[in-house]
């Protein structure tokens, strides 16, 4: 796609370095590597950053550079390195409440405070993440295509290990094609303070007393703990007429292992609606997912439709509906701008519950994250992209975020219900994209 | 609901695959296709918005793999 290489020679210097660096990472010379009957195919980039934050909650930096090289006819490359950065606050379960409520922080080190009202969020949210991938894609033969590849993602309290494999069987003169695929992924938490004991209570004092550190290792289990997550993907691509191409897509997923989230608690309540314990939540340690996934894009000459669904549901009780339509259209000057509608809508885990009631029989799970309970969400967005003389493409994309929470039909007693338990969460998201 | 589902997926996936044959182009007829908006992945921004819902929602996965990757959520 290099149609000419005279100009932006700071660019050329760009990818030269990257292509190095790529090299390096390899172990291999870039000039021995391109051998006699390999291709002279260079490093193609795709790079991007994104920002992300929500009103009042969190920040997100992310930055990503994709490397793709053909080494071989059909044989490809593609490195990814992915960094990012989160900061901010973060809903910790509990409910609000007519009057100031102090929390212990995650490790056991230092309290906060959430005034009358207001929604209880963690402002220790802080994580920075490196993720490398690397995908290798051949012809395995006339129509079978296969692909492998190995994922690392490092924070400083989580590691996550995987790897993929994948078929691709093309028939019907290339107009079809069946696709199996395979991945499993090891991840480790191992969260500042350690991991709580289901239902513990969450001890509020003077973390500098004497017996504090005894007093919160007493509502630990352990330090950490894992989990396995094997997805099994076969899919079905096909060609419909020149205009159109579509794909559908069954996943199974089972997620063994923790799944809890270490930071998330739930307020007991009594019969007025006051909140007299905080207790660490609970969840199953099995999950098994199915969806069913289908897309389809339309050309209509200037512009090209993309519509997809997906269908998920879970041994959680857990379903949802995700519908997605991009329309990029053509524009003069090779300019393209392209509109972005995303609505999703979730039921709540069966184990989703705002708050416990005290003395009620205490069940085996309970999460009053709101990211299991039943909500509604929407994406608005805006990118826009352009071809620069030099081929290369840039792209900005500017999007709104909106979850809407909602009751599960949950009595709300006394002072609660004077509370908002289902506070929306409204983010924007800025995006820079650029190839070369 | 869930032994009913498999059925009706399995059958969907014969019944598609069977009525394939009848659909598609000539190599020669792949000239939209071809263009670079009608691949159906965008690596680079799917990676991110998946990041995104992954971390913000109870579904993940369905176009690719959803499995785990991070600590985000």
């Amino acid at each position: 796609m290099q149609l000419t290489h005279r100009s932006k020679p700071k660019v050329l210097n760009v990818k030269a370095a990257l292509s190095l660096a790529t090299c390096a990472l390899l172990g291999v010379n870039p000039v021995a590597a391109q051998g006699e009957g390999q291709s002279t195919e260079p490093w193609s980039f795709d790079t991007a950053v994104l920002f992300y934050s929500e009103a009042d909650r969190v920040s997100a930096l992310e930055a990503m550079v994709s490397a793709t090289k053909e080494f071989d006819d059909q044989h490809f490359l593609n490195l990814k390195l992915t960094l990012d950065t989160l900061t901010g606050a973060s809903a910790n379960g509990a409910v609000a409440q007519p009057h100031a409520q102090t929390f212990t922080r995650p490790s056991g080190q230092g309290q906060y405070q959430i005034t009358p009202g207001d929604t209880p969020l963690d402002d220790t949210f802080k994580d920075t993440r490196v993720q490398i991938n690397g995908q290798w894609t051949q012809p395995l033969g006339q129509h079978l295509t296969g692909s492998v590849g190995g994922h690392l993602s490092k924070e400083f309290d989580y590691l996550s290990l995987g790897f993929n494999a994948n078929v691709g069987y093309d028939f019907n003169q290339k107009n079809t094609t069946a696709t199996l695929g395979f991945s499993h992924f090891k991840d480790t938490f191992s969260p500042i303070g350690g991991i709580p004991k289901p239902f513990a209570s969450m001890g509020i004092g003077d973390s500098n007393a004497p017996n504090w550190d005894g007093d919160f290792a007493a509502t630990r289990l352990t330090d950490q703990d894992d989990k396995n997550t094997t997805d099994i993907l076969v899919g079905l691509t096909q060609v419909i007429n020149r205009r159109m191409v579509t794909q559908f897509n069954y996943s199974y997923s089972v997620v063994d292992g923790y799944q809890t989230d270490p930071f998330k608690i739930l307020s007991v309540v009594d019969g007025q609606g006051i909140s007299q314990d905080l207790v660490y939540e609970s969840r199953p340690d099995k999950r098994t997912k199915h969806s069913v996934f289908a897309q389809t894009k339309y050309h209509f000459g200037d512009s090209i439709l993309d519509l997809s669904y997906r269908y998920m549901w879970d041994d959680w009780q857990i379903k949802s509906h995700t519908l997605d339509s991009r329309l990029r259209i053509k524009l003069d000057g090779g300019y393209t701008i392209e509109p972005h509608v995303r609505l999703y809508s979730q039921t709540a885990a069966q184990f989703y519950q705002p708050f416990l009631h005290q003395g009620q029989l205490m069940a085996s799970f309970a999460s009053a994250d709101y990211r299991i309970g039943a909500m509604d969400t929407y994406t608005l967005g805006l990118k826009m992209g352009m071809r620069l003389k030099d081929g290369n493409k840039l792209a900005v994309r500017l999007e709104y975020y909106s979850q809407r929470p909602k009751d599960s039909g949950f009595t709300q007693p006394g002072a609660l219900a004077e509370q908002d338990l289902y506070p929306g969460v409204d983010a924007v998201i800025l995006q820079m994209s650029y190839s070369f | 609901m869930i032994n009913k589902m498999n059925v009706l997926i399995a059958t969907s996936v014969i019944l598609l695959a069977s009525g394939c044959t009848n659909l598609g182009v000539q190599p020669w007829e792949r000239d939209l296709l071809a263009q670079e908006g009608m691949s159906l992945n965008n690596p680079v921004d799917n990676a991110l918005d998946d990041h995104i819902y992954f971390s913000k929602e109870a579904s993940s996965g369905g176009k690719s793999f959803g499995g785990g990757g991070c600590g985000c959520n």
